[in-house]
């Protein structure tokens, strides 16, 4: 009861630290090509503003949609603050993910449907890969509850370097980063802008920035599970995790989707199995 | 006006995301709307964002005169903004047809087709005047309560 209390009270704030986490990725982006950059507070500057549009949807199903892929993200994220089984984290978040490309694909739009089609082979090259390394995380900690790491003393690091990498490659689509935004890039990067989010206006748009926001903090507590027998590691890892994603996101062009697929199912699924076969044996 | 308007107000003025449609134009004015993009002036500064899509769109800068051809794109362009939304005509050619306002198939400048809200002149608008005319048409959604609503 407790754990239920101190997660929704801790889920309450995490749309402010997501988007103030987006807020500074996008200043330190605008640093890193010497420019100025926006206000902290821009992010959400952005979705009052779509929130307060006029409501303009091609289908019912968009709208939806978008409301399914926050109460995803949320309820993804709840569970995993309050300490509930990975896989279970997991599956949820699956659900949030791959409900803004059935919105999507709902329309007739040819960029809607290019983005949804690309986002649903996204999720297949990366999913699989996210699965092993919370497998990983679970049989070296001894138990698949998410606060099991923190009773550790020593950090898993050591023991999960793979599954460590290949949570890298994770981040990187999660937080639609390049190279590997191929779906709903917010920089011209591309020839597919917000390729994804192409019908999506308004509230429903407003929606699903902040499950952005919400995947974003899920992930970066997922890294932090890696050194959790020390807050300053904790904090450490993360802190680098972010960095080297917006260094990366700034100095690489997009692959395409075939690169996807081979990097997630080539690189990213052995170094999780072999990471994986190592701890049990 | 009570707290939620003022928030919603002032969010609409410090998140104008852009469209830009080319009618016509010798491209003069174009480049100088892409240099706003650039570190130099950086419209990203305002919270500015140069978006493809008018459904993601609140302010429509077009450049170039109107002709036949392109007098219903512009008015789909218009039409499939959500509101609240500004439209700002940019250099000699948006506001009257410029150079070009003598040729067969020129209607004229931009609102003949659509209303528009800020005028830029030049031949081509300088990046500081396009600039000053973004921030301007973003008055129209910040003052007094009833504004903002229908643009
Ligand atoms: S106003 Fe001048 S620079 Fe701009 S499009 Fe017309 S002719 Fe070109």
């Amino acid at each position: 009861m407790t754990n239920l209390l101190i997660g929704l009270i801790v889920l309450c704030f995490t749309p402010f630290l997501g988007g103030l986490i987006q807020g500074m990725d996008r200043i330190l982006t605008a640093r890193v090509q010497r420019r100025v950059g926006p206000p902290l507070l821009q992010p959400f500057f952005d979705v009052i503003k779509l929130w307060a549009k006029e409501p303009l949807f091609t289908s019912a199903m968009t709208d939806f949609c978008a409301w399914g892929g926050l109460v995803g993200s949320a309820a993804a994220l709840g569970l995993f603050i309050t300490g509930q089984d990975l896989l279970l984290v997991f599956f949820t978040q699956a659900v949030g993910a791959g409900l803004p490309a059935v919105g999507a694909l709902a329309s007739p739009s040819p960029y809607s449907q290019t983005g949804g089609q690309r986002e649903l082979l996204q999720l297949a090259a990366y999913e699989p890969v996210l699965l092993l390394i919370l497998a990983c995380v679970g049989q070296a900690s001894g138990s698949f509850a998410s606060w099991a790491p923190l009773a550790l003393s020593e950090p898993l690091l050591p023991q999960l370097p793979l599954a460590f990498a290949a949570l890298l490659l994770v981040t990187g689509i999660k937080f639609r980063k390049s190279p590997f935004d191929t779906a709903a890039s917010a920089h011209a990067h591309q020839e597919l802008v917000r390729g994804m989010y192409t019908e999506y206006s308004g509230r429903s748009l407003a929606l699903l920035e902040v499950a952005h926001w919400l995947d974003t903090v899920l992930l970066l507590g997922i890294c932090a599970l890696f050194w959790a027998s020390n807050l300053w590691c904790m904090a450490l890892v993360v802190a680098l995790v972010w960095l080297g994603e917006i260094v990366l996101d700034n100095a690489s062009a997009r692959l395409t989707w075939p690169w996807l697929l081979a990097v997630f199912w080539g690189p990213g699924l052995i170094l999780t199995a072999v990471n994986l076969a190592w701890v049990v044996w | 006006m009570n707290i939620f308007k003022k928030i919603t107000n002032l969010a609409r003025r410090k998140s104008p995301w852009i469209l830009h449609y080319d009618c016509s134009s010798c491209n003069g004015c174009d480049i100088e709307i892409l240099a706003c993009l650039t570190p130099l002036y950086d419209v990203e500064r305002f919270g500015a964002v140069n978006v493809g899509n008018p459904l993601h769109a609140d302010v429509l800068l077009v450049t170039g005169s109107v002709n036949l051809r392109n007098a219903d794109v512009l008015k789909e362009l218009y039409r499939q903004m959500p509101d609240p939304k500004a439209v700002v005509a940019v250099g000699a050619c948006a506001l009257s047809g410029g150079v070009f306002h003598d040729a067969y198939n020129v209607l004229g400048g931009v609102d003949k087709i659509i209303p528009v809200d800020v005028y830029v002149p030049g031949c081509p608008a300088t990046p500081e005047s396009v600039l000053d005319g973004v921030i301007m048409a973003l008055d129209k959604f910040g003052h007094g309560s009833n504004q903002g609503e229908n643009a």
